[in-house]
């Protein structure tokens, strides 16, 4: 496996920009904070960079959550790109890092920053409807939106709910379980100074929060900010000399379907992410029994559910069992999950504050959050294009 | 007391060619899904040609707009000012094939909602478009 392009590529450095709600800096200045630090972090200069990337790039549309382009960012840092991207689909959030990979494998850039900056907060607060999938006031609505929001499911939580539903009339779950991915997202994000939700939440605040659409409550839910965070993603033959041990990319793993993708199969207890994670696991002689911690994608709780199921972490229907109680999912528990605090804590990066957090922890940076010796971090991200990797130190 | 203010208006599809006849069908007062000519395959929502044999020979065909409801949500947040709330979306599973799914509103007392139940189609004008609609298939019309 070893001419696989992932294995051909590593992390070299990673930066966080300060994350606000909202932020007093623009999206670009953001970016810039972002990008600067995961090139210093990485021991790289400016003029090292030769390739950009981000999800999903700039668009039009005013609810802050494609505020900056690729070259527009490019252009600020002083970066001369040999190669560029902007994607919002091809597997969603993580697709740009996939093209990344593959561009480095091919020889097309050696050095790739890769960039995810949000400016939700500040949408949201010019329009509370911002983050809401209606469109414009008064216009008709267009293409997969059509079949849901004339319904007045006019939020992506709707849509969740009904997989949290399904999943909750399957196998018996209750609010009781799943109400411990939030609580333990914010016990973590308590270490992380820069989580936006860090005052302690316990089991009972969370059964006391309203359900804003059953069975999903307040605290199911991931919150919109301003903020960038990037990394950097070299060839491995650039890697070995540089400020930081490299981060292997062990495997990836990717999908698509179901949701918003046109026909819809199965009985909404699980996502076309079960091909992400059989793909992942075919292309490493690692297995679930070897990652030390995990960094699972929740845009809402239930993901991590369907996540954990989808990457052969738990069997089907055992998700809501496996983090009862919370013990088995804490920082020294048998799988340390969403060690900063996750999107429901420290924010909405579509998955990027994920992917951040596994350099913490891989890098020891955790602090009081750190696992002790994460050699492996497992990450994933998506609510309808999904995808995967696993992150491995020597 | 005063009259409460109507509920704002619906946000309401775009009639596109391929898919006007699933809005626009309740003015016949029946549900059509898009079923291939070739082999006898329902498909929703409606594509160029038949996932199942590639046949282009597709064409709105009228279903008995009975079902049941394969999961569901009731929301409470009323995301623009003045949404009646609580309501029930759902999934409703049509009766004429596995996994054939729709997106709709569930016209229930959200306690009497339950996965399973047996629902019936029915149409709610809004300017051009029909929306189709379920309420409990025992309930009146
Ligand atoms: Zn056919």
């Amino acid at each position: 496996m070893t001419d696989l392009p992932e294995k051909l590529t590593c992390i070299t450095g990673a930066g966080q920009s300060e994350v606000g709600r909202p932020s007093s800096r623009t999206a670009l200045q953001l970016t810039a904070d972002a990008c600067l630090q995961a090139i210093a972090d990485a021991g790289l200069k400016v003029s090292d960079i030769d390739g950009v990337a981000t999800y999903p790039g700039k668009s039009a549309e005013g609810g802050g959550i494609a505020p900056v382009s690729p070259a527009e960012a490019a252009a600020v840092l002083g970066i001369d790109p040999r190669w560029i991207l902007a994607s919002g689909e091809g597997f969603s959030h993580m697709a740009p890092i996939f093209n990344a990979i593959t561009a480095i494998a091919c020889g097309l850039a050696r050095h790739v920053v890769i960039f995810r900056t949000v400016a939700q907060a500040t949408a949201r607060l010019a329009s509370r409807q911002s983050t809401l999938m209606a469109g414009e006031r008064n216009a008709r609505i267009e293409g997969n939106n059509a079949w849901t929001v004339p319904f007045n499911a006019l939020s992506p939580i709707n849509t969740f709910a009904l997989y949290a539903q399904a999943y909750f009339d399957k196998y018996g779950a209750t609010s009781e379980q799943l109400g411990a991915i939030a609580v333990n997202s914010r016990r973590n994000a308590a270490h992380n100074p820069n989580a936006i939700y860090r005052k302690p939440l316990s089991l009972e605040d969370y059964l006391a929060s309203r359900v804003i659409s059953s069975p999903l409550r307040l605290f199911d839910c991931d919150s919109h900010i301003d903020g960038s965070t990037a990394i950097v993603v070299s060839h491995r033959d650039a890697a070995s000399d540089l400020r930081n041990p490299p981060l292997h990319i062990e495997a990836m793993g990717m999908a698509m379907g179901g949701l918003w993708v046109g026909k819809f199969a199965g009985d909404f207890t699980h996502l076309a992410a079960d091909k992400a994670g059989a793909m992942l696991w075919s292309r490493t002689d690692l297995t679930p029994g070897d990652v030390d911690c995990a960094q699972i994608y929740d845009g809402f709780s239930i993901h991590v559910w369907l996540w954990l199921e989808a990457l052969g972490m738990v069997g089907r229907g055992e998700a809501a069992a496996f983090v009862e109680g919370g013990r088995r999912i804490a920082i020294d528990g048998e799988l340390p999950l969403n060690t900063g605090g996750g999107q429901l804590s420290a924010g909405r990066f579509h998955g990027y504050g994920h992917i951040h957090e596994a350099t913490v922890q891989l890098w020891g940076r955790g602090g009081g959050r750190q696992v002790q010796d994460a050699r492996t971090c497992l990450i994933s991200n998506g609510g309808y294009g999904y995808g995967a990797m696993l992150l491995r130190r020597d | 007391m005063a009259p409460a203010p109507p509920p704002p208006p619906r946000k309401l599809p775009l009639l596109e060619p391929g898919s006007a006849f699933y809005w626009t069908s309740g003015a016949e007062g029946a549900l059509r899904i898009q079923r291939c000519t070739a082999c006898g395959t329902y498909q929703h929502p409606p594509f160029p040609h038949c996932a199942a044999c590639g046949s282009e020979d597709v064409a709105p065909a009228a279903v008995s707009g009975k079902g049941r409801l394969a999961t569901y949500t009731i929301n409470y947040e009323p995301w623009i000012p003045g949404l009646p709330v609580p309501f029930v979306f759902g999934v409703v599973e049509l009766a004429e094939q596995r996994e054939l799914y729709v997106f709709t509103n569930v016209l229930a007392p959200v306690d009497q909602v339950r996965h399973g139940m047996a629902v019936a189609v029915t149409f709610e004008p809004h300017e051009d478009v029909w929306l189709p609609m379920f309420r409990p298939e025992d309930a009146p019309a």
